[in-house]
């Protein structure tokens, strides 16, 4: 790759002076002319009809300018992954985050004073909160036009022969696991600013992480309204983090276009922190039931797992996320005998989206937790069942990924390096050692037609550069990455570079921010594009100089020969020339960069990523046997990135995805009780404070990615992924108890050490 | 009833007409237009709308603004020098220990109001000081890094 100048170095995040000085504008502090204040009236019970609802007090209200209700919603609109959801409801409620009626008055503190004034009367029905309940004969059906509270979706994976492979193996386990609700927690919670011209073309200020599959669904949803043939413009303010959870499009955007276009005027709806936690979608719980098996020398023979997830009363981003799940299921080590099946379950619960991981979590969990237990069975070090099973480059698995890169081994053994794993492991004095790996995809995921991204990039008379880019910013870095890309294949600096990538109206098409992507495909679009651009400058610094485009180099903005470097020009100089001259030129450039990687097929065999991400963690804990809690001595977590671009961000996606995941294992749950939501403040969340982060390594282990912009893989959520099995395993090496449900709370520790006490396993 | 108040903000006075349930962080933001405030949750959990009233980082969600009656506050507006970063500010951009920002102001006046009256703290020193700010991008590490690279620059 020669003398890197840019790419490989710890290079500060672009905009951090912009937000280090308070200056960055997120939804929060978005004004626009004439704007009014939306608030939503969420339903009382998780369960009801509707009997009436009175708005007329609310619309007495001086200040109050529109109040809608489920009525108000033109042509029987429904939004979401199946089209189940109605932004306000009509006749019965599903969930108590179903939204019920929207003010829009002159300001907040009247929106909300309105909402108090909307009688609803309601008649109570039964709810259903419990997946396997739902699931039984006679169950009294969430969506009654469905005939079934078990969603029509095809999650089933199948390779080789599990029966058979069962019979052979020398060893098996069986367990059974459960996971909980977790939420994204962003700081900055969600919020909108819809507005509509006099032809009812919509400018939406948002701060989603899909711009253009939220401008189609905007499109889509005015035209429902009655409104065809309309431009939708999605400008993104400055992100308060994103996790997942502005991956899909919500209610509360459609009721402020529908405030909008009944009051004639902008409408801003942001979410008060308890919106946030009661009316985002989280990480669903499951419950996974695992078996895996082995042959007498610890190789794997076979993994069979069925899962049920919770899908609440709505259908999401949530119940795709078994097609992920199906990645380290099918994938994670070598399994030749494959057996997969899932269900989504309607529930009156809150309905779930997409999380930082999109489902791996879950069945990592399960997977890694499974794999200790089979390894206590054969009388294998949990390290070298590890070893003995991981994946290689250049294999092909079940699902048919054609594993390029991968650096699983090297990972592990730093892991073993790092915790001092054979001097630790297997003491059962209280102290522990735990180690689990992760596969997810490191080059896109084709889950949509395009994987693309497209960039323009234009060059200015001074030789400052313009990027273009359809990729989306939500804290990650990527606009740093992207001026990284740009400068070092124009030889500038990265202060030269300016990325636009806020304006649907300015931008290129992207699919989004969503499986680790960004960097990949945003990155392999920019390179491109630059690419280009340096043809074309040196074609005309050829002309000026004299020289073949061949025999020339550019660096720092100047163009030289490289065999005579007195023989140089300017990069601005050359375009001026190309403006100032008559018959001139632009000189722009644009990539479309769409990855080679396959849609599955029909039975979910296909190469869904061009390359994959791989990583272990291993973890050490303290375990009090008086109270249960469990501390965290150190925490290793080696992640496979092919070439990391630059360092610093990338171990800040690893130290944000482990404490992340170190909140998923230890603490964090949101608690619904029969429907209702418990602990929807910061106080009652344990979201992990500095306090709580233990001691991290992020460990890079740079493999050559040949597909990658520069060699690079994914980064963005692999590092929570074997987070809370790493931990589990850790607990139990240290006093002998195996914590099946998440989170792992000292009351679980406690209550299972007394029953080990007990001479119960 | 409203009362009018003065407010030395980040060394200038404003005279300010204000409700008595408005609280400071609202004030700031929509009166003063400093909307570098952020709120994260508005009931004093994240240190999002951290600024610092006289000496101590207070949770301006939780202040009443006719309560900062003629006190001293510094917002994340009034902490660079003109267009050079305070010494806590450039850690925070050269460390990585910005990603999304929402938290960013309010870590940042934290993390100075611990620097001003204790210049060499201990790592604990800093995660206590910072205990009431909530991040969810960073996982804390980049952050304390910053905070101690920041106390460094300081001393010289």
């Amino acid at each position: 790759m020669g003398d890197l100048k840019v790419i490989g170095k710890r290079i500060p995040k672009k905009d951090a002076p912009l937000k280090t000085t308070g200056a960055a504008v997120y939804i929060q502090d978005m004004k626009v002319p004439g704007m009014l204040y939306g608030r939503i009236l969420y339903s009382k019970y998780p369960h009801a009809k509707i009997v009436k609802i009175d708005t007329s007090k609310a619309e007495a209200l001086p200040g109050v300018k529109v109040v809608l209700t489920g009525a108000d919603v033109p042509n029987n609109f429904k939004f979401g992954f199946i089209k189940d959801n109605p932004p306000l409801k009509t006749g019965k409620v599903l969930s108590t985050r179903d939204e019920v009626a929207a003010v829009a008055a002159i300001s907040p503190e009247i929106a909300e004073e309105a909402l108090d004034l909307i009688n609803i009367e309601y008649e109570e029905l039964p709810g259903i909160f419990d997946p396997l309940e739902a699931m039984k004969e006679g169950a009294a059906m969430v969506h009654e036009e469905f005939k079934s509270n078990v969603l029509k979706m095809p999650w089933k994976f199948v390779a080789g022969d599990v029966e058979a492979a069962k019979k052979a193996s020398a060893f098996i386990a069986e367990d059974t696991f459960s996971t909980q609700w977790v939420t994204h927690c962003c700081l900055g919670t969600s919020g909108c600013i819809a507005s509509l011209d006099i032809n009812n073309n919509l400018t939406m200020y948002s701060n989603t992480q899909i711009p253009s599959l939220a401008q189609n669904d905007f499109l889509e949803a005015l035209k429902v309204f009655g409104f065809k043939n309309k431009r939708v413009r999605v400008i993104q303010c400055v992100i308060g983090g994103g996790f997942g959870s502005k991956l899909d499009t919500y209610a509360y955007e459609y009721i402020a276009i529908l405030l909008a276009l009944k009051a004639r005027k902008p409408v801003k709806i942001v979410f008060s922190r308890e919106d946030e936690f009661l009316a985002t979608s989280p990480r669903q719980c499951t419950i996974t039931k695992i078996s895996q098996g082995c042959d007498k020398d610890g190789r794997l023979t076979f993994r069979e797992m069925e899962m049920i997830l919770d899908n609440g009363a709505y259908t999401s981003w949530g119940a795709t996320t078994p097609s992920v799940m199906m990645v380290p299921i099918s994938s994670l080590y070598k399994v030749p005998n494959i057996f997969y099946r899932a269900k989504c379950v309607y529930t009156n619960n809150t309905y779930s989206q997409a999380f930082r991981g999109y489902g791996n979590p879950q069945a990592t969990f399960a997977i890694e937790s499974n794999l200790d237990q089979l390894a206590e069975k054969a009388g294998i070090d949990p390290l070298e069942i590890r070893r003995i099973n991981a994946n290689e480059p250049g294999e092909v698995t079940p699902q048919n990924f054609k594993i390029t890169s991968c650096g699983m081994k090297e990972c592990i053994d730093e892991v073993v390096n790092r915790l001092d794993w054979k001097n630790k492991s297997g003491k059962h004095n209280g102290r522990g050692v735990g180690m689990a790996s992760l596969i997810h995809v490191g080059g896109a995921a084709r889950v949509y037609k395009s994987d693309g991204c497209g960039t323009i990039i234009k060059v200015d008379d001074n030789g400052k550069v313009d990027v273009i880019t359809g990729s989306s910013e939500i804290g990650q870095g990527s606009e740093t990455i992207i001026s990284q890309i740009v400068a070092e294949v124009l030889g500038m600096s990265i202060d030269d570079i300016n990325v636009i990538n806020n304006d649907t109206d300015v931008c290129p098409w992207d699919v989004g921010a969503h499986a680790s992507r960004t960097t990949f495909v945003a990155g392999n679009s920019a390179l491109g594009a630059a690419q280009k651009i340096k043809t074309q400058i040196m074609e005309i610094a050829a002309k000026n100089l004299g020289e073949s485009p061949e025999a020339l180099e550019m660096k720092d903005g100047i163009i030289f020969s490289v065999k005579d470097k007195e023989k140089n020009i300017s990069l601005g100089k050359v375009l001026r020339k190309v403006h100032y001259t008559l018959g001139g030129r632009m000189l722009v450039a644009e990539h479309f960069y769409d990855p080679p990687n396959e849609n599955f097929d029909q039975n979910f065999k296909g190469n869904l990523s061009v390359a994959y991400a791989y990583g272990a963690h291993g973890v050490e804990v303290e375990v009090d046997k008086e109270t249960g809690q469990v501390k965290i001595l150190n925490y290793i977590a080696a992640h496979d990135v092919g070439k990391a671009l630059n360092p610093m961000l990338l171990e800040g996606q690893i130290y944000g995805g482990g404490l992340m995941g170190i909140g998923y294992a230890l603490g964090e749950k949101m608690i619904w009780d029969k429907g209702y939501l418990k602990n929807g403040t910061f106080l009652d969340y344990k979201m992990p404070t500095v306090q709580d982060a233990p001691p991290v390594q992020a460990v890079i282990v740079e493999t050559d990615e040949q597909a990658g912009p520069f060699g690079a893989k994914g980064i963005g959520e692999p590092g929570l992924v074997p987070t809370a099995p790493a931990i589990a395993n850790a607990i139990y090496d240290a006093v002998g108890v195996r914590i099946k449900d998440l989170p792992i709370t000292p009351e679980k520790v406690l209550a299972a050490l007394k029953e080990k006490e007990k001479g119960n396993p | 009833m409203k009362r009018i108040i003065t407010l030395n903000v980040n060394e200038k006075e404003y005279e300010v007409a204000v409700a008595p349930n408005r609280t400071l962080a609202q004030v700031l933001r929509e009166d003063l237009n400093l909307l570098g405030t952020k709120i994260g949750c508005d009931m004093g959990d994240c240190g999002a709308c951290t600024v610092i009233l006289d000496d101590r980082p207070v949770n301006s969600c939780l202040v009443l603004a006719v309560q900062a009656n003629e006190r001293k506050i510094t917002t994340i507006e009034g902490v660079a020098d003109g267009p050079h970063l305070h010494p806590v500010q450039q850690a925070f951009v050269e460390h990585g220990a910005i990603q999304c920002g929402f938290c960013s102001p309010g870590m940042i006046l934290s993390a100075k109001s611990l620097l001003e009256k204790n210049s060499k703290p201990t790592e604990y020193e800093i995660r206590e000081a910072l205990s009431g700010n909530l991040c969810r991008c960073t996982g804390y590490q980049k952050i304390v890094e910053a905070v101690k690279a920041a106390s460094q620059t300081m001393k010289k």
